[in-house]
């Protein structure tokens, strides 16, 4: 999936800045620490724009085009925030098989954004994420901590009624 | 001793559909009846069958029931529990046999079964060290330390014939051999558990079920080849995985089975758990051991092996998770006793995560030569819907599809191969006539092409211009002689290619062009996807003799193209209704909505 850079400026807080140092420091004699680093950064902040990879790069002492390297290469590393309401929409090869990727067209159709955007008024996030290995529910999607299975288009809207709702 | 004991499976399909709170529910509930010293709830591994999820099975009458919701914990509690009445409506119907219940070992699922690496998934709880060495849990790396030299594991592993699991078949003991021929200040010892296969799911399973069976066959992998120190690289993406295996590597340690001076043999060892972020490259061994250093996952070039040069430049081996759940049962029962099940050529059993169109989706075990169809006709229950078994995707993005005509070729590494699949990791898909074979090697060369990553050309542009002639096929912009060209580049990436991803990238698109060519040349000549999945190719039509005019359609079409005509059908009372192709969008809302089937596609 091709990265989206967010343009929304960056709103970190001095507890998260905190949190971060202590986080560096911990790991500062690791070899190997950028990835640990960053996966941990991404839970303080939830993505990681480039004030954070800017931190982590000083802190630990890398170049920063090493740690933007890094934050590029895996996936899981986000560089534009999430929306209130993460939908991961799973494309592992029995999800798929079973129709995972009309689910995916009519999520994107329903809420007007592409897979990894955001909704404008940043409560819903999409992506299209490899296997979450519940095969025997496919076609899943995940909103936040909740598990959609066995999933038909239809039940798209419902869904999401449910979390504009809340 | 508890007078009963109730297993609930906490693997990640049964999570998934709350089994956590279906145990919370039973203490609760159990408490209330005042059983809390009778009954006791165990939360276990993957039991192997997800489509049934969530499961729970009562011991020691072994009742199996299925697809539990909340609502039905008081009465389970009340009914089987409580007054001792098994409650037969819940039970997976399998197993009911007019007043009997059957052995959930003789279902059609698990009878041809044979559990090795999967042994102690359902059946200990995997959050407690005693409940896996009271399984013979540990024994096995007691007896390495205190009886056998390294090179008598060594040999052990050899004679066992155990390949790797990971999917190229590697002979495990001569991955141990090399790395242990190299001397070294410091040595490693890895474990692959960067399951990026897509529909493969069988490593979470060991590390959700069973951890420390993979922490005790490092631990036996490190005094063969004389290291001191491992590291698992686990997917983030498995959660549970994660969680378990820290408690179990805190478990060992407590309990002096990990550590300085094991057994008091002055072995010392020690694993440390890293995590992946989601890069399927990761799974080959030099990108994994790049990544595990903290840097890109690309990977290096071969010679230097792992065994010579690997992990920070030392001598490392690396074993894929379910490769370790075999090991100490080898140890512990002997290299004729794991040799004498499977193949001539491949040893042992396999596990198989079956999934797409088949009735029992779950993880399956059987002995390396079983037959596809066994797998999927008796073990997987079939096709859902009566419909027509197309073919078997095994080996992931590196693998292929097999068709039906080898159904009946016993499965192992190397007949795979020559039917132009792999084993991988063990991921088995099956499509039905639904599928459209382009379409799906389309999905992998997608996967791949995001997934390249992108240190070698001809990986890097040549899936990339694979991916653009399949959408062109896809949308019927495909020619014969692109078919051709296709195949050209898939042997000249495959001959050129880095890694094993590059490498093996173009086996989707080759198997599908060996055996569905006819598919490929009904969307390229006559413009038309069999199946019915290619959009561009599509077409809805109403069947005017078949239609009542009740207009339901026309309503649902989001863009009107459906109106009335002046043609009413012999028999029928009001006129049909007929489509305009050059508005239709194809979504599909027509067909769906049709209750007289009056709407066909093609």
């Amino acid at each position: 999936m091709q990265k989206k850079i967010s343009s929304i400026p960056f709103q970190g807080t001095p507890e998260q800045e905190a949190k971060l140092s202590a986080v560096i420091e911990r790991h500062k004699s690791d070899p190997g620490a950028v990835m640990p680093v960053l996966q941990e950064a991404q839970e303080i902040y939830g993505y990681l724009p480039i004030e954070v990879q800017t931190m982590i790069a000083k802190g630990l002492n890398v170049p920063l085009d090493e740690v933007y390297g890094v934050s590029t290469f895996y996936s899981q590393f986000a560089l534009s925030p999430k929306g209130k309401y993460h939908i991961s929409v799973c494309l592992g090869t029995a999800c798929y098989v079973k129709g995972s990727g009309d689910v995916l067209n009519k999520l994107s159709e329903e809420l007007g954004i592409d897979a990894e955007e955001c909704t404008a008024d940043g409560q819903f996030s999409l992506t299209a994420c490899r296997c979450i290995g519940a095969c025997g529910l496919a076609p899943v999607i995940t909103v936040n901590d909740d598990v959609y299975g066995r999933l038909t288009t239809d039940e798209v809207p419902g869904i999401l009624k449910r979390y504009k709702e809340a | 001793m508890y007078r009963s004991n109730v297993l609930v499976c906490g693997g990640t399909g049964c999570t998934s559909s709350h089994s956590l709170l279906i145990a919370e529910k039973l203490k609760e509930e159990i408490a209330a009846k005042g059983l809390e010293k009778e009954v006791n709830v165990i939360t276990t591994g993957c039991f192997g069958l997800c489509a049934l999820g969530p499961i729970m099975v009562v011991y020691p009458e072994g009742s199996f029931y299925s697809m539990v919701k909340i609502e039905d914990v008081p009465e389970i509690v009340e009914e089987h529990l409580l007054k001792g009445r098994i409650v037969t409506r819940l039970l997976y119907q399998e197993t009911v046999e007019e007043d009997t219940i059957k052995s959930l070992s003789k279902t059609a699922f698990y009878a041809k079964q044979q559990r090795v690496a999967l042994r102690n998934c359902g059946v200990i709880d995997p959050e407690k060290i005693d409940d896996y060495i009271a399984n013979d849990g540990y024994a096995a790396l007691g007896k390495v330390l205190t009886e056998m030299s390294r090179e008598e594991v060594i040999q052990t592993m050899l004679d066992s014939g155990l390949r790797g699991r990971g999917g190229a078949g590697f002979p495990t003991g001569l991955k141990w051999k090399f790395a242990a021929a190299n001397d070294a200040d410091q040595k490693y010892v890895c474990c692959n558990a960067d399951e990026g296969d897509p529909g493969a799911f069988m490593d979470r399973s060991v590390l959700e079920g069973d951890p420390h069976v993979v922490l005790e066959a490092m631990a036996i992998a490190g005094y063969a080849i004389g290291a001191s120190k491992g590291y698992i690289y686990v997917r983030a993406e498995y959660p549970i995985a994660v969680k378990r295996l820290q408690i179990a590597i805190d478990q060992a340690h407590e309990y002096g089975l990990l550590g300085e001076d094991i057994f008091g043999t002055g072995f010392n060892f020690d694993i440390e758990l890293r995590l992946g972020a989601g890069a399927f490259v990761c799974g080959e061994e030099t990108a994994l051991m790049t990544s595990i250093e903290g840097k890109r996952g690309e990977p290096r070039p071969r010679p230097p092996f792992p065994a010579v040069k690997g992990l920070y430049q030392k001598p490392t081996t690396l074993n894929n998770v379910e490769t370790y759940a075999n090991i100490p049962q080898i140890i512990l029962k002997g290299a004729d006793w794991f040799a004498s099940m499977g193949t001539e050529k491949s040893k042992g059993t396999k596990v198989f995560a079956l999934g797409g169109k088949i009735n029992h989706t779950g993880l399956v075990e059987v002995p390396m030569g079983t037959t596809l169809r066994e797998i999927v006709e008796e073990i997987g229950g079939g096709i859902p819907g009566g419909k027509k078994f197309k073919a078997a995707q095994t080996g992931g993005p590196s693998g292929g599809c097999i068709p039906a005509e080898h159904l009946d070729v016993p499965i192992d590494y190397d007949n795979l191969l020559a039917i132009g699949s792999m084993m991988g990791s063990g991921g088995l898909i099956v499509m039905d006539e639904d599928n459209c074979m382009v379409d799906i090697a389309k999905f992998f060369l997608e996967f791949t092409v995001d997934e390249s990553c992108g240190k070698c050309t001809p990986c890097r542009i040549g899936t990339k211009r694979l991916l653009e002639m399949l959408d062109k096929i896809t949308k019927g912009q495909g020619s014969l002689e692109m078919l051709d060209e296709m195949e050209e580049l898939c042997y000249y990436i495959k001959a050129n290619s880095l890694c094993g991803l590059g490498q093996t990238a173009p086996n989707p698109v080759l198997s599908t062009l060996r055996y569905f060519k006819d598919e490929y040349i009904a969307h390229v000549v006559d413009h038309k996807c069999p199946a019915g999945v290619c959009k561009d190719l599509l077409e809805y039509t109403i069947i005017k003799d078949k239609c009542f005019g009740c207009g339901m359609c026309a309503k649902k079409c989001p863009v009107g193209a459906i109106t009335v005509t002046d043609y009413t059908a012999p028999g029928k009372k009001k006129p049909a209704y007929e489509i305009d192709h050059s508005k239709c969008i194809k979504c599909g809302a027509c067909i769906e909505t049709c209750k007289f089937k009056a709407i066909i596609k093609g």
